[in-house]
Order: C-alpha cells, then structure tokens, then sequence
C-alpha cells in the first residue's frame, strides 16, 4: 500500500497502462511538457516519449477525432479534455463518431478510447470550470461513462477503462485530486471490482443514499452525521453511470424502502431522474416513501461566490433523507 | 454571372445584386488548373506533371476509360434500383468519375481512404463488394462493409468528419513507421466545417502522411461554392502551411499525376498535401434532391461539354485505341457489373429484428441486455415475431 493523492493515482495507473501495452498513447493539451494543468500526466511523457504522450494543437474537436483514427489503425487512445466545459468542441466526435462506429461498422472497427474529464465545481472557478456534462453522455448509447470517487478506484478504474474495448468517459472529481489515500500497485486487475459494479460503502438500513465522483466523500460525511441522530445510511457508490449497476442499487432498496439520489449536476434529466424512475419501475412495492433528489440546480454553474449554494451539502443531503424518512424537513407541509 | 475558368463560379455572394461582394476570387493569374488532357482529348505537355504518368500505359489508360464507364453504369443503375423503390436513396457522382477514378487508381492497397458518402468510385477501386455498397442505402446497415476488408472507412454522412480521423491514422502510421497514407476524401462545402480547418492544424503540426482530397464539385446541396469561400479553396491549404494542388478533376491523367504527387510526398515524410479536384456534380446532391430549384440548365450544359469519360475516350480516340471491340468489351462489363450489384442488392436478406441491438457495444451491457430481452418477450408475446411489427414500427 502506498499512500497517495488522487492525482497521482491516477498518474500511475496511466503509467501502468502505457508500461503494460505498447498501444496506449495520451493526446492532450498541456499534458506532456507541462503534465497537464492538474499534472496528472506528471512525468510520463519524459518517460515514454512525444510519440506516446501528444501535446496537441488546441482544438478538441480534433482531439477526440483523431484518436478515432489512432483507434482505427489499433491504437489505445487515451485523451485528456482539459476541463469539463470544454468538451461541447469535441460533442460531435464524441456522440456522433466514437458512441456509433462499432454499430456503424457491424463490429469490425473497435473503438478502445478513453475520454478523461475533470468535471465537477468546489474549486472556486470562473465559467466552463465546473461543470457536471455526464448526463450528455450517458443519454448516448454506445458510450460507458465512469467516474471514480477515491485514489484506489482511480488508479484501477482508469486502467479498466483503457483496456476496455468500447469507449469510456472517464469523469475525474477534480476538487478532490489532492485528496490522499491508500493505492495498492500490485493489485491486478482481475481481483478488483469490475468497472460497471457499484459499491456499498456503509452498512445501513434506513436509507439507501446514491452518489457518485465527488459527492461521495459528502454522503459518507452525511451518514455520519446521521448515525448521531441514530439514522442508518446505506450509501452506494455508483462508480458506472452507463450503465449503472441497478442490481445493487434494487438490492439496497428493498432493505432499506427509501432512496435519496445526490449529485452536483442540475436536477432535469440527470442521472438522479434516471436512477430514481428505474428504482421506482423495480422497486415500487418496496419502497416506503418517493425517491428524492438532492442535486445542483438548473441553472447555468454559478460564479464561485455562489457556487456552495449550488452543490449539494452535508446538511442539503441530510435535508434530502429527512424527506425520505419523512421527518421534519424545509420542505414539510408542501404539497407535491 | 458566369462560370469562369477558375472552378469558382459565379454565384452571387449572400443579399448579393450580383455585384461581387468581399474580394474576388483570384483567377487563372493566382493558379491554373493541372490539366494533361484537354476537353477535346488532346493530350498537353505540363513540364512538371507529365513525368508522373509517363509510365501510364495504353492498356492501362482503356483501364481508366473502363472503371470509369463501369462506375458511371453502378450509379445508373443504383439510381434506377432507387426509382424502383428497391433503394430508399441514392448519392449520385455523376461527373466526378475521373476524380474519383484518377485518385482511386494511385492508391496502394495499405493506403486507408476515410471518405465522404459520396466516393462510390473509390470503394470500387478498393474493390468493395457490390451488394455491400448498397447495404446503407437500402437501409440494412448503419455501414455496408469491414472497413479493414479494402482499408476503407464506411461512408461518412457528418460532413467533413472523417478528415479527423484520416489524420489521426496518419499519426498511427507515423508512430508505427510505416510508409502508407491515408487519404480523406470531402467536399467544397466541407472546407467550411471546422473537424476540416482542424484536420490540417494537427496534420500540418505533425507532419502526418495524409492526403486532403477536396473535390470541389461546385455545390453543397444548393449552395454554391462561392458561398463557402471567397478564394480557391486550394489556397486555403497556405495558411495551414500545407502544400495545395489545383487540378482539373475531370481529366483523369491530372488527377492520377495529382494524387501520386501527395501520396509520394506523404510516403517520404514530406507531410500532408491539399488537392482541389475542380469537377461538377451533374447529378443531384442525392435522389431526394431537385437541382432544378437552385441551378442554371446553362451551367449544367457547360460542364457536360467538359465530361470525363468523353474525355478519356477521345484521347483513346486521337490514339486510335478507341476500337468497336474495347468499346464492347467496356460496355460488357458495366452490363455485367450492373446486373451483379442489382442482384445482391434485390438479394440481400432483410435483417433480423433482433438485430437492432447488435454491436452497439463490444462488451456486455446490463441496460441494453435487460431492454434487448424485454423486446425479445415482447416479440415472443404474439407468438409469432415477424407479426409483431408493422410498417409503422413495433403494435
């Protein structure tokens, strides 16, 4: 066991994969000399060379459709978006070209390519910076969407993804890649949880408690706090969100008959919509109260001033279960 | 206004009284096409370009002067199959075949071709199999063939889209060291796209082996080319820092010396290349368009005097090679053609519903697994699967 940041976990798990097969090459900008604006790609191309490790041109749009082409003739592209706002260029190549050339060609053409995205706010930036774009892609088939919470999954996650034959987005919480925490380096990757799986994390029985990236940290805090007030949080962490592991999530709920979602993405259409009508469609006789959302609002991302009042809290979350469980809430006595 | 020499027709800039807005076109002054045989099949000396065909056969050009004849025959025939309802539709090249044949033909088989919709003639140099080209367009696949199978992608419908990812094969082949190119292929109005603009940034940046052929058919569906840009489109290519051709795209000697010129550039290290084949869609944009709406019946008659084949067969012609027998033969086997792909094509199986789920992913999926075996139940459910769904989709 090491300990190291979530950064850096990710680091080496790049390291490991371009070490591991001689097809791995990292296109980006800023990523090779500088290794890249949050130095997750630190070192590697010193190590593996320009050939492997690509500054690139400033244009995402090319970014994400060249790697096809690297795709195409075998390649095992790996490609940084420099910040979440900044991945609507490379929309078209993304939605339109890697999410449909396996079905467009009947199989023939695979499309190894991992898509890594800084996403998510709490670092107190301007516009573009802050933003939760996974629901974009997890709408669009032929796309898995990932997103890790802690330094050990970043560091098996991003390796998974890489040796996927289908495309991932690979969303990193980037107010958490200082956070530390224990990586073990020798673990294989046979003996980890497989990329698709959710986690449970608490042993609750009260509330099951979704939350994915960089919320996780939240919940668990949450779930603390609550277990003070003798409340029993089951938190899970989604990992997947295309697809997501709804057996694991169905199984909490049964026990547990309450479902709060939380995620820093505005509410209408996202992820915690999605989770919350397909427990309801599998869950409806167990379930004891409405799901809840606790979620980012919809609105544009807040300048930072602001922006607390947008991600969802500790105490927002805890508001959220209170609803579940019908207790006192900010919302009693409001109908519908 | 009329066409003038320079591939730049006059249409009128947008709000335009048909004064010139903005700066004009430069002409012949600024670059001349490449041409080696003029309209009347007489072959002209260029100083630079006729060493690039001087190995070019007499058998070899009654080859040119059959492809060429055959491909025009599949689009013939793949209009009529679309007429006859057996196609839901149909992107004509009529016109373009010394473009595509002249290119097609300098290839080599490791060469990778990343194409538009509209490059039939390519995939028939790369020896596509003929009921796969019609497989999109009778709607029986997202992509008709194994693009590994002719190291050609599948037909690209986002415009200029495959620019990216020609360039990006390029950069694999750079990093595995190999001397192949891959060639893109789009057109006049895809230079406006930005994948395009970017294309040549990253393949200028990196020097990769690709080759950018424009052909400049003069229309995007009803926009002229004048609307898309105010210089030659070749010229274009300068400010990206990558060397341009100008050619004449219905003379398939130019277009062969043309295209040699960039992939042995490409194959030497030398870097991407822009070729603008000046040429003319004659047909629609596809068999739902209606040019009448939008284009001069003049026009069309100018560059029907200017055609390809006509071309080819008159230099066959001046060089007496242009026998009754080469010309059955030729027609022998465009009938011959023709007949095959309307048989694979009125041949080809439907696919099986089930089949709509395939292949979306390379790995098991539980959402689409779990929505894939609900439909299969919902199928089994009417006890047979083939009556459960009308013409208007799934009762």
């Amino acid at each position: 066991m090491t300990q190291m940041t979530f950064a850096r976990a990710i680091n080496a798990g790049l390291r490991k994969s371009l070490e591991d097969d001689s097809k791995v090459v990292l296109l980006g900008e800023d990523i090779g000399t500088l290794g890249g604006v949050f130095r997750v790609t630190d070192g590697l191309q010193k190590d593996f060379g320009k050939h492997r490790v690509v500054d690139t041109p400033l244009a995402e749009s090319a970014i994400v459709g060249t790697a096809v082409g690297l795709a195409y003739r075998g390649y095992r592209p790996v490609v940084e978006i420099q910040f979440d706002g900044f991945i609507y260029p490379a929309f078209d190549q993304i939605v339109s070209q890697v999410a449909k050339l396996h079905y467009r060609t009947r199989g023939a053409v695979k499309m190894p390519i991992t898509i890594r995205v800084p996403f998510g706010g709490g670092i107190g930036s301007p516009e573009h910076h802050s933003e939760s774009p996974e629901a974009y892609f997890t709408h669009t088939s032929g796309l898995r969407v990932v997103t890790v919470s802690n330094p050990q999954d970043a560091y098996t996650v991003i390796q998974q993804a890489i040796a996927c034959d289908d495309p991932v987005l690979y969303f990193e919480p980037k107010r958490r890649y200082h956070d530390k925490g224990d990586v073990d380096e020798a673990a294989g990757l046979q003996s980890a949880d497989p990329m698709g799986k959710a986690r449970v994390l608490t042993d609750g029985t009260d509330v099951t408690l979704v939350a994915y990236g960089p919320l996780v940290k939240t919940a668990l805090d949450a779930a603390s706090a609550a277990a003070d007030e003798g409340i029993s949080i089951q938190v899970i962490d989604l990992r997947s969100l295309a697809p997501v592991d709804y057996d694991t999530v169905v199984a909490s709920v049964r026990r547990t008959g309450r479902l709060v979602v939380t995620h820093e993405a505005g509410q209408s259409g996202g992820l915690g919509a999605e989770v919350a009508a397909s427990i309801t469609e599998r869950c409806f006789y167990h379930l004891e109260a409405a799901p809840v959302r606790v979620t980012g609002f919809d609105i544009p991302y807040p300048y930072s001033k602001l922006e607390m009042h947008h991600l969802p809290g500790l105490d927002r979350i805890l508001d959220g279960v209170d609803r579940a469980l019908g207790r006192p809430n900010s919302l009693s006595g409001l109908e519908g | 206004m009329s066409t003038d020499e320079t591939g730049q027709d006059g249409a009128e800039a947008p709000g335009g009284t048909g004064e010139t807005q903005g700066p004009a076109p430069s002409g012949d002054a600024g670059r001349a096409l490449v041409q080696l045989v003029a309209p009347a099949g007489e072959r002209v000396s260029h100083p630079e370009f006729d060493l690039w065909v001087k190995d070019i056969t007499d058998e070899q050009l009654c080859s040119l002067y059959e492809d060429m004849t055959v491909i025009r025959r599949i689009d013939v025939e793949a209009t009529a199959l679309q007429r006859q309802g057996e196609l839901a539709l149909w992107p004509p090249l009529l016109g373009q075949e010394a473009a595509q044949i002249g290119s097609g033909r300098s290839l080599r088989s490791d060469d990778f071709v990343f194409s538009s919709y509209r490059e039939n003639g390519v995939a028939y140099c790369r020896g596509v199999d003929l009921t796969d080209l019609l497989r999109v367009w009778r709607g029986n696949a997202s992509g008709g063939w194994d693009p590994y199978a002719i190291n050609m992608a599948t037909p690209q419908i986002i415009i200029g889209a495959q620019t990216l990812h020609a360039t990006g094969y390029a950069m694999g082949i750079q990093n595995d060291g190999a001397d192949s190119v891959a060639v893109t292929y789009f057109g006049d109005g895809a230079t406006s796209e930005g994948d395009v603009n970017e294309a040549m940034v990253f393949a200028a940046s990196f020097q990769a082996p690709v080759v950018f052929f424009c052909t400049n058919n003069h229309w995007a569906i009803s926009e002229p080319v004048r609307l898309q840009s105010h210089i030659q489109l070749a010229d274009r290519a300068a400010g990206f820092g990558i060397p341009s051709l100008r050619v004449d795209g219905n003379d398939v000697l130019a277009v062969m010396a043309a295209t040699r010129v960039a992939l042995d550039r490409a194959r030497r290290g030398g870097g991407p290349t822009f070729i603008e084949a000046v040429t003319y869609r004659m047909g629609p944009h596809t068999t739902a368009d209606d040019p009448t709406r939008y284009r001069d019946a003049n026009e069309l008659e100018d560059w029907a005097a200017k055609d390809p084949i006509s071309r080819v067969a008159a230099l066959l012609e001046r060089k007496g090679l242009l026998t009754p027998e080469l010309e059955e033969q030729v027609g022998n086997t465009a009938d011959a053609v023709a007949r095959e792909m309307r048989k694979g094509c009125t041949g080809m199986p439907d696919p099986e519903p089930m089949d709509v789920f395939k292949h979306v992913y390379s790995t098991p999926n539980s959402w689409l697994d779990r929505q894939q075996d609900h439909y299969a139940r919902y199928l089994a459910s009417f006890g047979d699967p083939e009556g459960a769904v009308s013409d208007e989709g799934a009762r």
